[in-house]
């Protein structure tokens, strides 16, 4: 069917909408699979150049365009809705056959031998994908700066950073080259980066998503989470992904978590928070937004909230360096060989690793020297334990936590090149890592800059399990823009 | 605080190579980071909160049905920087 005037392109919309377009409604059918695909692909290779949200885009997978077609066409509404939808997935991420280089030189030659668990989830649904997206180095950084391959720019303002450190899933979502994205979160790296470009960005519950499959970062943080062009889209995505798996045993059991709330009534604000490097427009687009949902709003206070930053670092040094041991350039990725064996590891980690991966490692080895582990390590997993305490005392009196996502919109690439002061940005959405509690970006209007409109976003945050509560309030945001 | 001798040894911890110049910027951007990050030594914490115990608790994998042996042998042995037939070669390490 041709498209009539003032109808969205293909690659512009919805999960939902696209999978109502390859059905057959009462106008007929608007789109097959492949149409869609090519769609997203068209949008992917004409953007990318400017871009760079993609490190690789994917040649067709013909023998899966075709089944999906096939399966919507026999099985109509019964088929997932992610059956034929084209999706983008971050480099750290395995799909089987393909390059999985976590944005490193290091794994510049790694093919992935098997699926990672969310990817067999996907396909078995009958999801495409579109290719692999840049991000920040091994998941290390906030902007995307940090990959081996260069930046992605922001589709609001190519003067500025997408965020990150799922910047390429974000700016592709954003920039309509896939109908939604998968990316991974460890500090807010997928929140970050949605609420730079503008999209929905959820961290799940720590141990909703199995992590088999994907290269890790700092293990007692990551998740894998949805970046989509709208809450529902998030929820679709995050219900086809979760699940236990015997091969992440992190993976929660059912009923772990008792709350069934679902409906939300009462918003907490951490007032504490919202003092420093906030800027006046920003607080004022989430007062007004938080005002216009309706929820009773509670004052709450969560006296470790400011201190967690100092202890996510602290952690998130000393796992990556456990976790990034295991690249010694022997058994795969990249490898330079010397005269000992003692060259070899020396020449290929040295070549193999970016500026930011091989601070955070000797930072790690620092915190977990025999000397300073009581002072950092055990000291920051207190922290992180007292940090958990307070954010379920203060939902027993309200039903979700909100904060702008970040302090500010999306800033100028290379505006922050003093490491410490981009560790600085993250200061609301790591919290939800140290507990394991889920969150979730959504949109909340745009703010001037310097001549552009940059979207901002609006970050909420509910108890273990309780995302249903984190899409009832982004739809709420959603409503009232 | 962090002298460019501590990062020095760190790096050959890690298997690293740092050179002259980036010795001196790693170590003044770890003093910021670490002058950061140690404000955690003035927090002050209820005692039992150290000896809390995670939600999580640990879990054994039964090892039911293992996949087939040699089902992955080539897709790994095919990014081996160097083989001999299935095996990883690597340098030889003790000489005699």
């Amino acid at each position: 069917m041709s498209m009539s005037n003032g109808m969205s392109k293909l690659n512009e919309l919805t999960i939902r909408e696209a999978a109502r377009a390859l059905r057959v409604g009462s106008a007929g059918r608007r789109s097959t699979v492949r149409e869609l695909w090519d769609a997203c692909v068209q949008e992917a290779h004409a953007r990318n150049p400017e871009l760079h949200a993609y490190l690789e885009i994917f040649d067709a997978d013909e023998a899966a365009i075709l089944a999906a077609q096939k399966r919507i066409d026999t099985d109509g509404d019964a088929a997932p809705l992610l059956c034929g939808i084209p999706l983008a997935i971050k480099d750290n991420i395995l799909i089987e056959g393909k390059i999985a280089s976590a944005a490193s030189k290091m794994l510049e030659n790694y093919r992935a031998t098997y699926d990672a668990h969310v990817i067999e989830k996907l396909r078995a649904a009958g999801a495409l994908f579109v290719g692999r997206t840049n991000m920040d180095e091994f998941a290390l950084g906030g902007s995307t700066e940090n990959s081996a391959f260069g930046v992605t720019k922001n589709p609001h303002d190519l003067t500025r950073v997408s965020g990150g450190t799922s910047g390429g899933s974000a700016a592709a979502v954003a920039a309509h080259m896939a109908i939604a994205a998968l990316g991974t979160d460890t500090g807010g790296s997928v929140r970050n980066p949605a609420s730079y470009c503008g999209v929905v960005g959820l961290k799940p519950t720590y141990g909703a998503v199995s992590r088999s499959g994907v290269i890790a970062a700092a293990s007692s943080f990551d998740q894998v989470g949805p970046i989509t062009k709208t809450a529902d889209d998030a929820q679709i995505l995050l219900e086809a992904i979760a699940g236990i798996d015997p091969l992440d045993s992190t993976t929660l059991p059912d009923g772990l978590y008792t709350s069934k709330k679902k409906e939300v009534k009462t918003i907490g604000i951490p007032t504490e928070l919202l003092v420093e490097g906030l800027a006046p427009d920003m607080l004022k687009r989430f007062r007004e937004t938080v005002d216009s949902l309706g929820y009773e709003v509670k004052e709450i206070t969560i006296p470790s909230a400011k201190p967690a930053l100092a202890a996510y670092y602290i952690i998130n040094f000393a796992e990556v360096s456990a976790n990034l041991a295991r690249y010694d350039g022997i058994r795969y990725g990249h490898a330079e060989r010397g005269d000992t064996l003692l060259d070899d590891y020396l020449l290929s980690r040295t070549e193999g690793f970016g500026k930011e991966t091989e601070r955070r490692i000797l930072l790690g080895t620092y915190v977990l020297s025999s000397g300073y582990i009581d002072a950092y390590y055990r000291k920051a997993n207190a922290a992180r334990a007292q940090l958990r305490r307070e954010f379920e005392k203060a939902f027993e009196s309200v039903d979700i936590i909100a904060t702008p996502t970040m302090p500010t919109p999306a800033f100028t690439i290379g505006a922050k090149s003093d490491p410490l002061s981009l560790y600085l940005e993250d200061v609301f959405t790591v919290l939800a890592n140290l507990i394991g509690m889920p969150a979730i970006s959504v949109p909340m209007g745009q703010l001037e800059r310097e001549g552009s409109s940059l979207p901002v976003g609006m970050h909420f945050t509910a108890p273990q399990m309780a995302e249903d509560r984190l899409f009832a309030a982004a739809r709420a945001v959603e409503k009232a823009q | 605080m962090a002298t460019v001798e501590e990062v020095k040894k760190l790096a050959a911890l890690v298997r690293i190579s740092i050179d002259d110049a980036d010795l001196e910027k790693f170590t003044k951007e770890f003093d910021a980071i670490l002058g950061y990050i140690g404000q955690l030594e003035k927090l002050e914490l209820p005692l039992d909160v150290s000896s809390e115990k995670p939600a999580l608790h640990n879990v054994m994998r039964i090892e039911g049905e293992p996949h087939a042996g040699g089902k992955y042998t080539e897709a790994l042995a095919s990014q081996f920087p160097a083989r001999d037939g299935d095996a990883l070669a690597v340098k030889q390490i003790i000489t005699h």
